[in-house]
């Protein structure tokens, strides 16, 4: 019985991560569409929907080419890795309060871990091999360039990140991330919710900026970056391979912003919800809406960004980590540690 | 900014709000955001087509009046084109002193749509149309005989009076 809840929630989630992954490629442009005057794909399809179906099916048609001198199972592995580590970083985010199913209860989060931070820092770190093995593994030096600096950047931000995240472990003082979102629950003063962006806001800002560096978007997708490196790591790949990485990003891009929506945005919290009358049911149900709409804000913000600032040059992205960001993260969690000891 | 013996040389120092850079941040998310609710430049093609100025050069065609061309085959276009996309052959009619073109021919491949040809015709026979879809799946198609030059001066009223104005 509990073997197929786990499945059902993995297939749930899943199925819903690739299918929005599909909309949001296609709010991506559309988007950045917009922001330029321009009306962009609505052919494909009512209003373009269908647009990345059709993109999908034509990389699936095309051949699959190995640089001659490639690593080839290197080769091969690096997509796997990053999709690997895109699909699993979900599995420990909360995405709704227990819900009472057939006199069940059942936790609406697929892997009930209690280290569940610590596990979304390991996983999100394995995801720069998969950047960086592509990059070796070219026999390409653009690819190459391309790995070293995702290496480079994913390991200075990932310190700020994780120290960014100590601020609210500390508030909270558990690492499960459904007490976390619970905490949020209460309210401030007895109106404003007591979520984290409130309490913790210097620890929100340089974790959301973070967030952009560990997802390799704009302004900090140097790895990648067309200008200089013709694709970046990826400059070698084709066809399905291709679109591993490109549905890892976005995927990646999903998980980044249900991270920030449970840490700092109050998770699957609706506000004054309990006045609403609702029944048990019904509520679960609109805190999980919830909690899509809110990671729906997150990443129309998070391509808002994209199509606004230009690429950081790469002495700047290095020297904001090392000597904004990481000063700044532990000045925040050193507070949050004396306040909390002085209260 | 520039370098002086290695040294930096701020010419313009930000402020501390610049420095701070999110409310920069902000300032341009807020242009981005007030852009997308502009109107578009884009046209639908296939529904929509973009209807040329009179003063549009598109592609070079032969005024036909009265059901004859008012070609009188001098061959100056023939001349004047930088590609040499034109090509005439005149004949004589039976009026006397009369010529006109047997066979005249654009390679519309070559064409460049420059307007010499209009712009050096003595008898506004040759003139550029609004027609900007040319599409062709072979060479010799792309070469326009008289049959397909030729077209009514009341279709291309337009650019005969534009023409009249500004010369």
């Amino acid at each position: 019985m509990d073997i197929l809840i786990a499945s059902t929630k993995i297939a749930v989630v899943l199925a819903a991560m690739l299918t929005s992954v599909v909309f949001l490629v296609l709010v991506e442009r559309r988007m950045s569409a917009f922001i330029q005057n321009r009306i962009g794909p609505n052919r494909v399809g009512p209003y373009g929907l269908l647009q990345s179906v059709a993109d999908v099916v034509k990389l699936l048609m095309k051949e699959d080419i190995v640089p001659a001198k490639a690593n080839k199972p290197l080769h091969d592995l690096a997509p796997i890795i990053s999709i690997a580590v895109a699909m699993t970083t979900f599995a420990v985010i909360p995405f709704g309060n227990a819900i009472e199913l057939f006199g069940t209860t059942i936790k609406l989060q697929i892997a009930d871990v209690n280290i569940g931070i610590l596990y979304i820092l390991a996983i999100t770190s394995l995801g720069v091999y998969g950047l960086t093995l592509a990059g070796w593994s070219s026999n390409n030096k653009y690819s190459l360039l391309g790995g070293l600096r995702s290496s480079a950047q994913m390991i200075s931000y990932e310190l700020s990140m994780g120290l960014a995240i100590i601020g609210v472990i500390l508030m909270a003082g558990t690492l499960r991330l459904d007490v976390i979102v619970e905490k949020q629950t209460e309210y401030l003063l007895g109106w404003l919710p007591a979520w984290n962006i409130f309490l913790q806001p210097v620890a929100f800002i340089t974790f959301f900026i973070a967030a952009f560096a560990e997802t390799n978007r704009l302004p900090f997708d140097l790895p990648e970056a067309e200008p200089e490196l013709v694709g970046g790591f990826h400059t070698e790949y084709t066809g399905l391979k291709f679109g591993l990485f490109f549905l890892a990003e976005y995927m990646n891009m999903i998980t980044a912003s249900a991270i920030v929506v449970t840490l700092f945005l109050g998770g699957w919290h609706l506000p004054y919800a309990d006045m609403l009358g609702l029944s048990g049911f019904a509520l679960s149900i609109l805190q999980v809406l919830t909690f899509c709409g809110k990671i729906v804000l997150v990443l129309l913000f998070f391509i808002a960004i994209r199509w606004t600032l230009p690429r950081f040059r790469y002495d700047q992205l290095m020297s904001l980590g090392w000597k904004v960001m990481l000063p700044l993260t532990l000045a925040n969690a050193l507070v949050t540690a004396l306040i909390l000891l002085a209260f | 900014m520039g370098r002086d013996n290695g040294k930096m040389i701020r010419t313009k120092d930000l402020t501390f709000w610049q420095k701070l850079y999110l409310p920069e941040v902000f300032k341009g998310l807020s242009l981005t955001l007030s852009q997308m609710f502009k109107p578009k430049f884009t046209y639908m093609y296939p529904e929509e087509r973009f209807q040329p100025p009179s003063s549009f050069r598109g592609r070079p065609i032969l005024v036909e009046e009265n059901g004859v061309e008012r070609c009188v085959a001098c061959g100056l276009c023939s001349r004047v084109c930088p590609a040499l996309a034109i090509e005439v052959q005149a004949s004589e009619t039976e009026l006397e002193k009369e010529r006109y073109p047997v066979r005249f021919e654009i390679n519309m491949v070559r064409c460049i749509f420059c307007g010499f040809c209009e712009e050096v015709c003595p008898e506004e026979a040759i003139i550029m149309s609004k027609e900007y879809e040319l599409v062709f799946s072979s060479q010799e198609e792309a070469i326009f005989g008289k049959e397909r030059l030729l077209t009514p001066a009341e279709q291309v009223r337009e650019r005969l009076e534009f023409l009249r104005n500004s010369r």
